[in-house]
């Protein structure tokens, strides 16, 4: 599958190391159209691909959004292209947040980290069709204020709609007021319904693990939450089998996930 | 019936314990009230005391020198501050600083070692109980270390 040509609009710096790209096809009039949750394989040309999530707004769209953490060779590249420059795209790949099996629930997003930008298309669809879910409660951890990710969004989302959203620091600075502590200690005073509750939960593995382990002390059952995993992936397409996890292929089966359908796997160190 | 046992009942730390305790225990407690930036105790003072906060949020600090205090974690709504009180040398571990306005039910740690004197299985419920929150808390400060936001890669190279 070739990478189609996509141009840079905007780089936006949202932290001191995450940038928001938001590319557009070169081919004039095309759009672009994917579910949350899901991800494209971005090809810095010379240099070579990474995958990354698609961070806003979802369907049918002119305009794709990506938030990318520099952390390696690619990623690095990708952050410091600018408007107008064109890289490759293939996607989107992999399965989504299933958005529309919460209707009528409570729903609880869980973000730690950069995981955040995978949950905010979910998040955005849930808040604009509000009326169709219970209680929803969006519950980010960051490692310390300067690392809150869509710090200004949060706000807009707690004055102008129904939910209950609360933001942690692991490291607090000077001036913080909110609370201190990991993301799952916000879980016990979180107020949802857990036998009708859909969870959608994404950051490290340690906290997805922590957190649904937290959710089950509060009877979520194991069914009723979804994480999105992160493997190596390279073909997007389920063919190299770099990111192979079990029976699955996280970038076809994944990345998001049922919980009780990984939940066996993720303690087995050599996966 | 004193007024705080209906309330009491209903606290996580409480909930299902015999109704003969919660009266016991009720009997050691009181309503409290804290303005933002007081202080609930320091570190090193006599811990006879724990709180459960019914609304607003403290902060657990350390004072480091040439850095000031240092925000570990904060404790909110329905939660318990403060276990020095059950343990040997009942002195309080850290700053206890109240981040906003507080409402508390404060619980004399004194008054329980009383009761729990005469009245065992109290004393042992409430060390089964203290034992869960603790792991919790020392579970949820073990996660804080591991910076799990933070880049690892190379770590293990």
């Amino acid at each position: 599958m070739r990478p189609a040509p996509f141009r840079v609009v905007r780089n936006r710096r949202e932290t001191h190391d995450t940038r928001t790209f938001t590319l557009e096809p070169v081919a004039a009039g095309a759009r672009f159209t994917f579910q949350a949750g899901q991800f494209n394989m971005l090809y810095a040309p010379g240099v070579g691909e990474a995958a990354i999530s698609m961070s806003g707004r979802a369907g049918t769209v002119r305009e794709v959004a990506h938030t990318i953490r520099a952390v390696g060779r690619v990623t690095r590249t990708l952050q410091r292209l600018e408007r107008g420059d064109v890289l490759g795209l293939r996607g989107p790949f992999g399965a989504p947040w299933p958005v529309s099996l919460a209707e009528g629930r409570d729903v609880l997003v869980v973000g730690g980290g950069i995981g955040l930008a995978p949950l905010r298309p979910a998040l955005r669809q849930i808040l604009e069709r509000r009326e169709r879910f219970g209680r929803v409660s969006l519950l980010y951890g960051a490692r310390s204020p300067r690392d809150i990710l869509f710090a200004k969004e949060i706000e807009t989302w707690r004055g102008r709609f129904e939910a209950d959203i609360e933001v942690t620091v692991d490291r607090a600075s000077p001036g913080w007021r909110g609370p201190v502590g990991v993301v799952t200690t916000l879980i016990p005073r979180a107020h949802f319904d857990p036998d009708r509750t859909a969870a959608f939960v994404c950051g490290p593995e340690t906290m997805m693990y922590f957190t649904v382990r937290e959710l089950a002390r509060r009877g979520v059952p194991h069914a009723q939450v979804w994480i999105s995993m992160e493997r190596n992936m390279r073909c997007g397409i389920g063919l190299c089998g770099h990111c192979q996890f079990g029976p699955w292929f996280v970038c076809k089966d994944g990345p998001v996930f049922r919980y009780d359908r990984v939940a066996s796997l993720l303690g087995v160190h050599e996966l | 019936m004193h007024t705080l046992e209906p309330i009491i009942a209903e606290l996580p730390l409480f909930k299902g314990m015999k109704p003969e305790h919660i009266q016991l225990i009720a009997a050691c407690a009181a309503n409290v009230r804290f303005e933002a930036g007081e202080f609930l105790g320091r570190e090193g003072q006599p811990a006879d005391r724990f709180w459960v906060i019914r609304q607003g949020r403290v902060a657990l600090e350390i004072h480091a020198p040439g850095r000031g205090s240092i925000t570990l974690q904060t404790i909110g709504e329905d939660d318990v501050v403060g276990w020095s009180w059950l343990i040997p040398p009942h002195q309080l571990r850290f700053d206890i600083h109240a981040v906003t306005e507080t409402r508390a039910l404060m619980f004399d740690g004194k008054c329980l070692h009383r009761k729990s004197t005469t009245d065992h299985e109290l004393g042992h419920e409430l060390l089964r109980r203290f034992a869960q929150v603790i792991v919790r808390r020392l579970e949820a400060m073990s996660l804080q270390l591991l910076d799990l936001y933070g880049d690892h890669r190379g770590e293990h190279d």
